[in-house]
C-alpha cells in the first residue's frame, strides 16, 4: 500500500529542531506526516541555555528536553549521532555520514550555529576549547584538572557565563575582550563598567581592549597569550567565546540563498529560497539578522509548524525581541529594546548607585510617556515589568524612575489588569497573559509551580517568573481566593520583606517599624511575628519595655499558657541528659508548688498548673539548681533530642549525646518563624528519630550526616539529606547557615518542611546556598548566628534578677491574691483542671466561690 | 456579687470526694468618695505601654489596657467567654480596620476594646467598665 503520508525531514535535533517536532505532534501532524530527524550529537536535544549547570549539579540526563518515549511513542524516526552531509534538491533527498538516504517532501534546517574561533596563530593548540556542547564541557573539565589558570576570549554573554564555569572549576579566571567594555552589544559604557567592577570583585580578572595576536605553546603545552600591546598572559587553558556563526554549510552547498556574511535567508514563513525547505533557529537569517537566543528560535518553530500544516491564520515571523535578562557570575544583567537610545528624540534616565553597585537606565520617547528600552545591571528585578510596559506601549507613570526602585520600597508597579490578553509574558516559550489566565481559570491552578508546569511559562530563562506570579495572584484575587502574602492588614509586606526592611534599616522596635512601613496599631499576628524578627536579629531581652506588649502571653510570661489560664514550666534539659540531683529538684519543685508532672516527647519534664504569681518563685528554685529556660513557650529552638550513642550503646559509632548537648547549647533561645526541633542519633539505627526534625544529625563511621526540613506532627515529612560524612566544624557551619537562611526567608509560622516545599529550586538550590555558598552570603549568615550565640541570655535568670520585671508576675495589679477562679480535681495522684460539669458541682457545694464577674 | 476578699482555691480529690479549701490573703481595694464610686486601681506607669493588667475591683476581675505609651486606657472584664478563664488582661492589643481590640491569649478571638463586643462572633461580649485617669492614677467605675 503506497504511503499517502508526506515526509518531513528535520536536520538538527537541537533546542529548536526538537521544539518543532513537539509542535508538529501537538498540532496533530501525525495523521498526515512521517516525521524524521537527524541528530549529529550523540544524544537527543538538551537544554543548551542551562548548559553551564552541567558543571554545577546537572547531569546530561537532567538537561534533556525530550520527555521519555517521545520519539518512540509518536513513531518519529531519529538518527542519533548521524550528520546529514548532502541535500539533493533535484531528487528531494538527503544523505547522511552513515549512508542513510531519505526522500523528503519538506525539509527543515535546524542546524544551529558553531562558536567562532578568531583567526589567531595557535588557536588550535592543545588546551583550547569552545563552549557549546556537553562534549565540549567534558573536555574542558578534564583539562581543568591539570590547570591553574583559565582564559576566556570574549566578554559577551556567553563569555561571561563561561568565565563563571571556569571559576567554578577552581581556576584563576581571566576574561579577554577585544572591545573597550564587557557585553558591548547589550551594555553602554557605564553599565559595562559597573559589571566589570562587580565581576572583578568576584575574583575574575577582566582585560578589555585587548587583541590577541599569538597563542604560544611550549613543550606541547599551552604557555601564554601574546597581545598587540606587548603584554602577555600566562595560562593553562583557553576557551573561545567570541560569537557564533550559523551552520549553513549544507544550504550553501545546495545553492540556497545566503546572507552576505552567512546565514540561510528566510522569509516571514521561515521558508528559504526553495519553498520546500525551511530554516529555523540560529542558522536562519531574517532581515539580515541572526537570532542567537532560544526564544526567537522557538517562535520560528511555531511559524514553521503552522506553515507546514497550513493552519488557518498561520503565524508569521517578523523579527524578534532580543531582550535578555541573565545572571552572569551571580550578577543580574538585563538589556532590552532600544538600549542605546537610537530612536530619534529618545531620552535616557539613569540611576547609577555605585555603593550598591547597580546601574539602571531607561530609554523613553521624546514625550517621556513610552518606554523604548533600557539596561539593568546589579539588580534586574524590574525587568519583567519594564519589558511589558515597553512591549504593550503602556503609558508610563509621571516619575518613571520610580519603576527602578526595589519592589516594596515605593516602586511603581505594573497592574496586571492593564496588560492586554495578547501580551507575551514568557518570551522563551511564547506564553501570553491570556493563556496563563485561561490555565488558571479552567484548570483551577492556584500555585506557581503547577502553572509553570502546565504552561511552560517561566521554565526557560526564568526572567518572567515574577510576572507570572503576579498574574496568578491577580487572577486568584479576582476569583476571590485570598493569596496576598502580606503579614496582616498593618503591613503590606510578606514576612520575608519585613525581615529585610528591619535588618537593612536596623530597626529595633515594633513602633519604629510600624511608623516607617506600616499603619494602625498592629495586632496579634504582626506583633509576635515582628517580636520574633527583632529577637532573631538583635537578640534583645524579650521583656524589655518596648517588646513586652508584642509577645504572645507565652513569651511575655516565659511559660506555656494552659486552658485555665495557668502555665506550664519546661526547664531546658540539653540532649535529654539529666543528673539525678537535678531530677530530684524537679520533683521537689513540683511537690512544693503542687504541679502536675509529665515527661514530654522532647526528653524533658513539663510541670503544669503554675499560676502567674508562682512562676518567678518556681524559677528561682530552678535557676538556683542550675536549670535554664527551655524556651518551650517561644517560636524558638526546643530540644535537641539524642540517643546515648557510642558512650553506652553497643552499636553507637559517635558520641551523639555530647553532640546534642553542644548543638542545643549553641542554638538555645534562637527565635525563628516557627518552633525548631532537632535530634542526634549515634548510628544508623536512628533511635533519636532525627529524620523527623527540622534539622537532624545521624552519626556515620566517618563523621555526621545532616538532614534538614523534616517534621512530625500534623503533616509528617521526612527530612532530606543535605550533607554526608562531614566533620563537626563543617556540620555546625552548615547548620548555622541553614537556620539563619530559613529565619530570613520563611513566612510567618512556616515550619522548615513547608518552607522547603515552597522553596524554588528545592534541595539543589539549598545545597548551592548552604554548601557551595552560591549567593556569597555564608559568612554573613554565620556571623548572624555567632551574634546570637554571643548574646544569649537565660530569659528566666534575667527576669528573676530584675524586681521591676517581676512586678508583672502577679494576677492582680492591686492585690496579692491568686486567681480565685481556678478549680482542680485529683486524678491518678495529681491535679488537673476541673471540667465544666465538675465546676458546676463544686460551685454549688462551695457557695459560688469562684463565679465569673457579672 | 463576687468576692472582694476570702479568695479561695478549691481542690477536690476525685477519688475521695474530699473538698479542701485554702483561704488566701485578702486585700481590700480602695474606694474614692466619688458619687459614681470610682475605685483607684494603680498608677498609669504600672501598665507597660501596649499591655494590660488585671485588677480586683469590688470582687470582680477587671482587665485594664493601655494604648501605646499614651494616656488612653480601656477596661473590660478579665473573663474570656470562650475559654472561660480569667486571662483577657494578658491578650495582645491592636486594631482591626481601625477598631481598637484585644485578642484572647487562649484561642485568639478578638474583642472591641470600647464596646466589649467580640469581632469574630457578635453574640459574645466582654463586660466593659468606665475608666478615668486622675493625677496619673487609673480609676475604674464600680458596678454598683
Ligand atoms: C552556554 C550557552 C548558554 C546560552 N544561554 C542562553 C540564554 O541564557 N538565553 C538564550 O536565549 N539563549 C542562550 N543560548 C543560546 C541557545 O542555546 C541557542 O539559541 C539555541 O540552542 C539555538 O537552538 P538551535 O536549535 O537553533 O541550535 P542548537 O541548539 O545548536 O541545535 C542545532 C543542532 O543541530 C545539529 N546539526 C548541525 N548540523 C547538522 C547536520 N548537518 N546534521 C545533523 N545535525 C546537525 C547540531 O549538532 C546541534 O545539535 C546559550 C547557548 C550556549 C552555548
Ligand atoms: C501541628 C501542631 C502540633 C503538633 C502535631 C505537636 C506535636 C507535639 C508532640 C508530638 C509533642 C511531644 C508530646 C509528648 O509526647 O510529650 C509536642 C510537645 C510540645 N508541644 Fe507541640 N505540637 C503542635 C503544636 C504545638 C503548639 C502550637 C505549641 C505551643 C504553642 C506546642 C507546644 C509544645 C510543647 C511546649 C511541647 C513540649 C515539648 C518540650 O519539651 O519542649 N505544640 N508537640
Ligand atoms: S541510634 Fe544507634 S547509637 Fe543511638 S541508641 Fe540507637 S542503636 Fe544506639
Ligand atoms: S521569558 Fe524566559 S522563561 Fe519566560
Amino acid at each position: 500500500m503506497p504511503d499517502s503520508k508526506q515526509t518531513l525531514v528535520v536536520i538538527g535535533n537541537g533546542m529548536v529542531g526538537h521544539r518543532l517536532l513537539e509542535l508538529m505532534v501537538e498540532k496533530g501532524a501525525l495523521d498526515h506526516w512521517n516525521l524524521i530527524t537527524f541528530c549529529e550529537e550523540p544524544r537527543v536535544a538538551y537544554d543548551r541555555v542551562h548548559l553551564s549547570e552541567y558543571f554545577v549539579d546537572k547531569t546530561a540526563a537532567d538537561l534533556t528536553l525530550v520527555s521519555p518515549g517521545f520519539y518512540d511513542n509518536n513513531g518519529i524516526q531519529i538518527y542519533i549521532g548521524d550528520r546529514v552531509t548532502e541535500i539533493d534538491r533535484d531528487k528531494k533527498l538527503v544523505r547522511s555520514a552513515n549512508g542513510v538516504e531519505i526522500a523528503y517532501d519538506r525539509l527543515v534546517l535546524a542546524t544551529g550555529s558553531y562558536p567562532f574561533v578568531p583567526p589567531i596563530k595557535g588557536n588550535d593548540a592543545k588546551g583550547t576549547f569552545v563552549y557549546r556542547t556537553i562534549e565540549d564541557l567534558d573536555a574542558m573539565k578534564a583539562h581543568a584538572q591539570q590547570s591553574k589558570v583559565g582564559v576566556v576570549v570574549g566578554g559577551g554573554l556567553l563569555g561571561l557565563e563561561c568565565a563563571n564555569a571556569l571559576k567554578s572549576l577552581g581556576l584563576d579566571t581571566h576574561v579577554v575582550e577585544f572591545a573597550p567594555r564587557l557585553m558591548p552589544v547589550q551594555l553602554d559604557e557605564t553599565a559595562g563598567e559597573v559589571l566589570k567592577e562587580k565581576i572583578e570583585a568576584l575574583g575574575v580578572h577582566v582585560h578589555t581592549s585587548r587583541v590577541t595576536t599569538d597563542i604560544v605553546s611550549e613543550n606541547g603545552k599551552l604557555s601564554y597569550m601574546q597581545f598587540n600591546d606587548d603584554t602577555s598572559l600566562q595560562t593553562d587553558m583557553i576557551v573561545f567565546s567570541a560569537g557564533i556563526r550559523p551552520r549553513d554549510e549544507l544550504a550553501r552547498d545546495c545553492g540556497l540563498e545566503m546572507g552576505e556574511r552567512g546565514g540561510i535567508v528566510i522569509n516571514e514563513a521561515c521558508q528559504t529560497s526553495d519553498s520546500n525547505i525551511y530554516a529555523i533557529g540560529e542558522c536562519a537569517l531574517y532581515n539580515n539578522r541572526i537570532f542567537g537566543l532560544v526564544a526567537p528560535g522557538y517562535q520560528m518553530a511555531e511559524v514553521a509548524s503552522d506553515q507546514l500544516l497550513e493552519v488557518a491564520e498561520a503565524q508569521q515571523f517578523t523579527g524578534a525581541d532580543m531582550s535578555t535578562k541573565l545572571k552572569l557570575l551571580g550578577v543580574d544583567v538585563a538589556s532590552f529594546g532600544d538600549n542605546f537610545a537610537k530612536t530619534p528624540g529618545a531620552k535616557e534616565l539613569a540611576v547609577n548607585d555605585s555603593v550598591a553597585g547597580t546601574y539602571k537606565k531607561l530609554v523613553v520617547d521624546a514625550g517621556g510617556k513610552l518606554l523604548l528600552g533600557g539596561i539593568l545591571v546589579g539588580d534586574a528585578e524590574a525587568y519583567g515589568t519594564l519589558l511589558q510596559l515597553m512591549q504593550n506601549q503602556i503609558e508610563l507613570p509621571d516619575n518613571p524612575l520610580g519603576l527602578l526602585l526595589p519592589a516594596g520600597a515605593g516602586a511603581a508597579t505594573l497592574s496586571m489588569d492593564s496588560l492586554p490578553d495578547t501580551a507575551q509574558v514568557c518570551s522563551c516559550n511564547n506564553v501570553t497573559k491570556g493563556e496563563l489566565c485561561e490555565a488558571i481559570q479552567s484548570d483551577g491552578i492556584t500555585d506557581l509551580a503547577t502553572l509553570k508546569k502546565c504552561t511552560k511559562a517561566g521554565t526557560g530563562c526564568g526572567g518572567c517568573t515574577p510576572l507570572v506570579k503576579d498574574i496568578l495572584t491577580t487572577e486568584l484575587k479576582k476569583a476571590g481566593v485570598e493569596v496576598n502574602d502580606h503579614i496582616c492588614e498593618h503591613f503590606a509586606y510578606s514576612r520575608q520583606e519585613l525581615y529585610h526592611l528591619l535588618r537593612v534599616g536596623e530597626i529595633r522596635s515594633f513602633d519604629e517599624l510600624l511608623e516607617k512601613h506600616g499603619t494602625g496599631h498592629g495586632c496579634e499576628v504582626c506583633k509576635p511575628a515582628v517580636a520574633s524578627m527583632l529577637a532573631s536579629s538583635w537578640n534583645d531581652y524579650v521583656l524589655n519595655t518596648p517588646h513586652v506588649g508584642l509577645q504572645d502571653t507565652n513569651d511575655s510570661f516565659l511559660a506555656n499558657i494552659q486552658k485555665d489560664g495557668t502555665y506550664s514550666v519546661i526547664p531546658r534539659v540539653p540532649g535529654g541528659e539529666i543528673t539525678p540531683e537535678k531530677l530530684i529538684v524537679l520533683g521537689q519543685v513540683a511537690q512544693e508548688f503542687d504541679l502536675y508532672t509529665k515527661i514530654t516527647g522532647a526528653q524533658r519534664v513539663d510541670l503544669f498548673g503554675a499560676r502567674v504569681d508562682q512562676l518567678p518563685k518556681i524559677w528561682e528554685r530552678l535557676v538556683e539548681a542550675g536549670f535554664e529556660s527551655g524556651h518551650a513557650y517561644g517560636k524558638a529552638l526546643r530540644t535537641v533530642k539524642s540517643c546515648v550513642g557510642s558512650s553506652w550503646c553497643r552499636f553507637g559509632v559517635q558520641d551523639s549525646t555530647s553532640l546534642a548537648i553542644e548543638v542545643e547549647q549553641r542554638y538555645r533561645g534562637l527565635r525563628s518563624p516557627h518552633k525548631l526541633k532537632s535530634a542526634v542519633s549515634g548510628c544508623t539505627r536512628e533511635c533519636a528519630e532525627a529524620q523527623s526534625k527540622d534539622f537532624g544529625i545521624i552519626a556515620t563511621e566517618n563523621g555526621w550526616n545532616l538532614y534538614i526540613c523534616g517534621n512530625g506532627g500534623m503533616t509528617p515529612h521526612h527530612a532530606v539529606l543535605l550533607a554526608t560524612d562531614i566533620d563537626k566544624e563543617t556540620l555546625i557551619k552548615y547548620i548555622d547557615r541553614f537556620l539563619v537562611f530559613y529565619i530570613r526567608t520563611a513566612d510567618k509560622l512556616q515550619r522548615t518542611s513547608t518552607w522547603f516545599k515552597k522553596l524554588e529550586g528545592g534541595l539543589d538550590y539549598l545545597k548551592q546556598v548552604i554548601v557551595e555558598d552560591s549567593l556569597g552570603i555564608a559568612e554573613e549568615l554565620e556571623a548572624q548566628m555567632q551574634h546570637h550565640v554571643d548574646t544569649y541570655q537565660c530569659e528566666w535568670k534575667t527576669t528573676i534578677e530584675s524586681p521591676e520585671k517581676l512586678q508583672r508576675f502577679s494576677h492582680f495589679v492591686n492585690a496579692d491574691d491568686a486567681d480565685p477562679s481556678l478549680v482542680y480535681v485529683q486524678e491518678r495522684g495529681q491535679k488537673r483542671p476541673a471540667t465544666e460539669a465538675e465546676r458546676a458541682v463544686l460551685s454549688q457545694s462551695r457557695d459560688a466561690l469562684v463565679s465569673p464577674a457579672q | 456579687m463576687g468576692v472582694s476578699n476570702g479568695q479561695a482555691q478549691v481542690v477536690l480529690d476525685i477519688t475521695s470526694g474530699d473538698l479542701k479549701t485554702m483561704e488566701s490573703s485578702a486585700v481590700q481595694a480602695t474606694t474614692t468618695a466619688d458619687s459614681i464610686n470610682w475605685v483607684t486601681v494603680c498608677s498609669l506607669d504600672a501598665i507597660a505601654p501596649n499591655t494590660g493588667v488585671n485588677a480586683l475591683v469590688n470582687g470582680e476581675q477587671v482587665a485594664i489596657f493601655r494604648i501605646g505609651s499614651t494616656e488612653e486606657v480601656y477596661a473590660t472584664g478579665n473573663f474570656d467567654p470562650f475559654s472561660k478563664a480569667f486571662v483577657m488582661s494578658r491578650g495582645i492589643l491592636g486594631d482591626r480596620q481601625g477598631v481598637l481590640k484585644v485578642a484572647s491569649p487562649i484561642y485568639k478571638q478578638n474583642f472591641n476594646l470600647k464596646t466589649g463586643v467580640c469581632l469574630d462572633n457578635e453574640e459574645v461580649s466582654l463586660q466593659v467598665y468606665p475608666v478615668q485617669l486622675v493625677d496619673g492614677q487609673v480609676q475604674i467605675g464600680g458596678n454598683n
